[in-house]
């Protein structure tokens, strides 16, 4: 089984493709806080899914990406898909 | 005052131009004549035919912008946010203090966020669909740079995009001045162009236009029997635009006032019609709007195409109207190559810079043809009293702009 997708792989992807907002600190405890108090909308979270989909070479629903509001939905939507794969 | 003919303020400036970074760095380069034309550096340009360019020099966008920003913006926008927090600084605007609906962004541009979507087309052929970014959805669009702004400062005012070549950085100051008219209290206008990149350049090169010389101080040469196309460049201003009792109620320093605007459109070439633009018309329209005579123009920032048929035909439209050698003519984007949308806005800027310090900034480079007649201000700068001036602008495909400013009263 692949390895488990976890925050800090999260945090990098945020990183990379969307950058942080003005005052957020990423390292704090953000696993339940709200995407978009994170300052990341609908086109960060494509962005970000589409580089955790070809990072982990899955494909992600589209409801995955929409139904996950903090960093915690995601990274069980990523781990779901990468068990299901695995599997 | 009725709302129709309403004084509108410029207060503040924003500029990021090829011979200086902000407001006072081009000031200062701009009146002693210092030129930031030279060879290509964004891309190895070796080979091609045009090898030079005005590059903005020295912007680092991680010391400008949030982080958040910098996946989803071309360089263009990016100079474009910078620039427009300046002009909002300049002109003592906190946008979080005013209503949000009462702020209007409205730019101009011709050619959209190019690198960025060069670099995504990259990825596109070379990688496949699942690499391209959810940013190129808007990154490329002309419209980018006044939604980047809108959503930074909070404006959700009367907004939009007008892509005219150069004479759409005139057109949106015109649509600018319409929303303060009606009731807008602010709108953050201008533009900023950038796009020297491979896919931008062999986009500019199809204009036939481009100079093919590698000297600096020969390529670009507009009122010059050597004219013989121009050097690109990168950049412009953002200008923020109030009613000037608004302004002048909330004590903001005012740069002077845009007191004329008009635009036309070239006449379709047929048998038998003479020669003449549109050009002409604009510049009367935009001085009957300002109610001002040829004679109370000061100066005039010409267009400077330095395509020999649009240098005759715009040095005989300055004659027709101002007469022989009638008004002192310059062309400071000789020192900044052709900014496209952002030329007119950097004009209009410099040209209020001039208005308050009382000197006109000179042309560099042109030995002006006597043929053309014009009373061309050259190599070094012309102490003038100047109240009134006058920005021309045009673009490639018949546009013809003009704006008139005049100094505060």
């Amino acid at each position: 089984m692949p390895a488990a997708f976890t925050l800090d792989d999260l945090k990098r992807i945020l990183l990379e493709g969307a950058g942080t907002e003005e005052g957020v600190d990423l390292d704090a405890d953000i696993l339940d806080t709200p995407f978009t108090d994170l300052g990341y909308e609908s086109l960060a979270l494509l962005e970000t899914g589409g580089r955790i989909e070809r990072e982990w070479d899955i494909t992600l629903d589209d409801s995955a990406l929409a139904d996950a509001a903090t960093p915690r939905g995601l990274i069980d939507a990523v781990n779901t898909h990468i068990g299901t794969a695995a599997a | 005052m009725s709302a129709a003919t309403q004084t509108v303020a410029v207060t503040g400036l924003g500029v990021a131009a090829p011979n200086g970074l902000g407001k006072d760095a081009y000031w200062a380069a701009i009146r002693t004549g210092t030129s930031g034309i030279g060879p290509v550096t964004r891309f190895r340009a070796e080979g091609y035919p045009a090898v030079l360019a005005g590059e903005v020099p020295g912007f680092d966008a991680a010391r400008h912008l949030p982080s958040r920003l910098l996946p989803q913006t071309d360089h263009m926008t990016r100079l474009a946010l910078a620039a427009a927090d300046w002009a909002l600084a300049d002109a003592d605007v906190d946008p979080a203090r005013r209503d949000a609906f009462g702020m209007g962004v409205i730019t101009a541009a011709s050619s959209g966020g190019f690198e960025f979507g060069q670099n995504e087309l990259r990825k596109l052929w070379s990688l496949g669909s699942q690499h391209v970014s959810a940013y190129q959805s808007f990154a490329w669009f002309y419209a980018v740079n006044s939604g980047q702004i809108s959503i930074r400062n909070g404006m959700k005012g009367p907004s939009g995009v007008l892509v005219a070549d150069g004479a759409g950085g005139l057109d949106v100051l015109a649509q600018a001045r319409r929303a303060v008219r009606k009731g807008t209290g602010l709108v953050v206008s201008g533009a900023v162009d950038a796009s020297i990149c491979p896919w931008g350049w062999a986009a500019l090169l199809t204009s036939g236009r481009l100079s093919s010389s590698d000297r600096p101080e020969r390529a670009y040469l507009p009122f010059d029997r050597h004219a013989a196309g121009h050097v690109p460049g990168e950049g412009g201003a953002i200008l923020i635009l109030e009613d000037a009792r608004a302004a002048q109620a909330r004590g903001a320093r005012v740069y002077g006032t845009l007191d004329g605007c008009a635009a036309t459109f070239d006449p379709a070439p047929a048998p038998g019609r003479g020669a003449e633009s549109g050009l002409r018309r604009a510049i009367e329209l935009a001085l009957d709007d300002a109610g001002a005579e040829p004679a109370e123009v000061d100066v005039v920032f010409a267009d400077a195409a330095a395509v020999p048929a649009l240098d005759r035909d715009e040095a005989r439209t300055l004659r027709a109207v101002f007469g022989q050698r009638g008004v002192p003519v310059t062309a400071p984007k000789t020192m900044t190559g052709r900014l496209y949308s952002g030329a007119a806005p950097l004009d209009v800027a410099t040209a209020l810079l001039a208005l308050t310090e009382g000197v006109i900034p000179p042309t560099v480079n042109t030995g002006p043809d006597p043929a053309h007649g014009l009373d061309l201000v050259t190599g070094r700068p012309r102490a003038a009293e100047l109240r009134c001036a006058l920005v021309v602008a045009r673009g490639h495909g018949g546009f013809n702009s003009a704006a008139v400013l005049r100094a505060p009263r």
